[in-house]
């Protein structure tokens, strides 16, 4: 494979200009996505006074930890980070293993209820009795509103995943779980003890799919538990602030604070990002491994 | 052997004896069945409620004692003062996003699958996707940031672009724009894929035959990843009417409101916003529905031009 791809590469390298252009369309692409968020981070350890002045910079002229500091003190932000953190956490774990255990139970093609218990699924993906319905669901007739659990149980199994799992499964050698059926070993051991260690990378792919979904839901914050306000939800509430017009009293009375309304969002626009950016670069390869599985099995 | 035991497997009769067998996979099996049909098929049952006047007060009542009113609550959705211009949008905003999310996407896709220095491409994807993984609460206060009047971009220019307080259909290209932003990379992944599908020989004969780099593009790249292009377009026309509420409530202000509108967030500020419960399920019912019908007929006129259908 790699050797065809270089020969393809010689192919191409005859005519260079045209390389040399997409470098630079490139850069700009570079530049464009990254640009961004390097301001952002500027801004939020830069002073809020000087950042007044102009807001294109990438570098802290003024460096302080203040808005941070402000943050945390002020914004009551401690709350809404452990929500968020605990969330994410339960909400992965429990999905995982539902997910997997579900998955390995419908990759038996021996079950007898494989076929229906599929195809019910499946359907799911297609139809959906649409936003009111849930909302009456889950706030009238299950009563979870301002509940933890709305943010784990709703959403606990995604059907693409179980596809993605299911798919692994397939793939791995039967003569295993036979094995161990002679060996006396009931289902829910095999699926334990021998398939869920062999599905770990999928597994990883499922979790971050999972674990980054739950970070950045805001939606069911939104419509179902602004008492617990997540990081999220906190930064929705402070631009929906910053979007009306503040008067001048209060807007003279910030600057004496020396706190610009823009200086704090960022602060916490940065916090929102960085478990992203943390685990990004290290787990990305399974974002993309899992992302063109799915397209293959479909 | 093997297709005796796969008959076995499929003509299996219910017995008790089987279901006893199998208790571990039912265990394992029967709570994320009881789970989906209370989260996902008891809201599809909340589908009568469009056919019912339902108000916070009979909510609780059971189904047949509620008021039928036909189809008053879809009559009243459609002559409301705002479905028009959510209907305008959402389709505007879709045939947009479609027709420039792809075209980039492929663009993206085909410029990452001809340069040649590997470790550069490499790092350009890997840069490319990271705005997919970040949430729309974090884009829009980035792009509230940038874009807003004074913002970075009105300080880049030197002057006031009213990019995010204009209230005209610019703000949909605005909201494409970002969106383009937000997942081009990662949108190009599925075309790049399907390149690294084509057969190399291919590129060699032409080579042979004296093709340019743009001619090979043209005659062998493009034509290879067409049937990919045309299942993701199937696929993205039956969602053609559920434009994200989020994306659109985050991005939006109260200036732009009239062109930010989209029906699911109309079927949520008339069904959840004035607790007209009835009229919400029918907006979303009939979101639904035309989704559905959208895919057959994409899936329909693929078949007529020939092209590999989706279902």
């Amino acid at each position: 494979m790699a050797k065809v791809k270089n020969s393809y590469h010689k192919i191409k390298s005859r005519d260079n200009i045209l390389d040399y252009i997409l470098l630079i369309v490139f850069l700009f692409i570079i530049l464009l996505t990254v640009y961004p968020f390097l301001n952002v981070l500027a801004i939020s350890f830069n002073d809020p006074i000087d950042t007044m002045r102009n807001i294109n910079f990438i570098i802290p002229r003024k460096f302080t930890v203040s808005n941070y500091v402000y943050v945390f003190e002020k914004n009551h932000l401690i709350t809404p980070l452990l929500l968020s953190v605990a969330r994410t956490l339960i909400g992965t774990l429990a999905g995982v293993i539902c997910t997997a255990m579900l998955a390995y139970v419908l990759s038996r093609k021996d079950f007898y209820f494989n076929k229906l218990f599929t195809v019910l699924f499946v359907i799911t993906m297609y139809v959906s009795g649409g936003l009111v319905p849930e909302y009456l669901l889950i706030m009238r007739t299950l009563k979870l509103g301002n509940n933890f659990l709305v943010y784990i149980i709703p959403g606990l199994i995604w059907v693409y995943n179980i596809i993605l799992i299911r798919s692994f499964i397939d793939g791995l050698p039967i003569a295993l779980q036979e094995a161990a059926r002679v060996d006396g070993a009931n289902d829910f051991t095999i699926w334990w003890k021998i398939v869920l260690p062999l599905c770990k990378p999928v597994l990883a792919t499922v979790a971050l799919f999972v674990a980054v979904g739950q970070w950045n839901s805001f939606m069911d914050t939104y419509l179902y538990a602004k008492d617990l306000p997540t990081l999220q939800y906190v930064l929705y509430e402070i631009m929906e602030k910053a979007q009306m017009k503040i008067d001048p009293h209060s807007a003279a009375q910030q600057t004496k604070n020396t706190i610009s309304p823009l200086s704090v969002r960022m602060a916490i626009t940065i916090i929102a990002t960085v478990p992203i950016l943390i685990v990004y670069p290290f787990l990305q390869k399974y974002f993309v491994g899992g992302m063109t599985v799915g397209a293959v099995k479909d | 052997m093997k297709a005796k035991s796969k008959e076995k497997i499929i003509k299996q009769k219910f017995s008790l004896q089987l279901m006893w067998k199998q208790r571990y996979l039912l265990m394992m099996s029967v709570p994320f069945v009881i789970w989906l049909i209370v989260f996902k098929y008891v809201p599809l049952w909340g589908w009568t409620m469009a056919f019912q006047e339902v108000k916070p007060k009979t909510f609780a009542q059971p189904v047949w004692e509620r008021k039928f009113v036909g189809f008053d609550n879809f009559i009243k959705a459609f002559s409301d003062r705002l479905f028009g211009q959510t209907m305008i949008n959402t389709i505007g905003l879709s045939i947009l996003g479609i027709a420039l999310g792809t075209i980039m996407a492929i663009l993206f896709a085909l410029m990452l699958n001809e340069i040649c220095f590997n470790r550069f491409k490499k790092v350009t994807q890997t840069i490319s996707y990271l705005p997919h993984f970040v949430s729309w609460v974090v884009i829009a206060s980035i792009a509230k940031m940038a874009l807003n009047d004074g913002g970075m971009i009105d300080t880049l220019f030197g002057r006031n672009l009213n990019l995010m307080s204009t209230n005209s259909p610019l703000f949909w290209v605005v909201v494409c724009l970002i969106n383009i932003w937000k997942e081009m990379g990662w949108d190009a992944i599925v075309y790049l894929s399907a390149m690294a599908g084509i057969d190399q020989g291919l590129y060699e004969a032409a080579k042979v035959d004296g093709a340019t780099r743009l001619q090979r593009i043209w005659h062998i790249t493009l034509p290879g990843i067409k049937p990919t292009v045309v299942v993701l377009l199937i696929m993205s026309i039956g969602s053609a009417l559920n434009v994200g509420m989020e994306r659109q409530m985050l991005l939006s202000n109260a200036i732009v409101q009239d062109h930010a509108m989209v029906l699911s967030w109309f079927a949520y500020v008339r069904g959840i916003g004035t607790s007209n419960y009835g009229l919400g399920t029918a907006i979303g019912m009939f979101q639904s529905l035309v989704g559905i019908l959208l895919l057959f007929l994409a899936n329909k006129i693929a078949g007529w031009l020939g092209e590999s259908k989706l279902i």
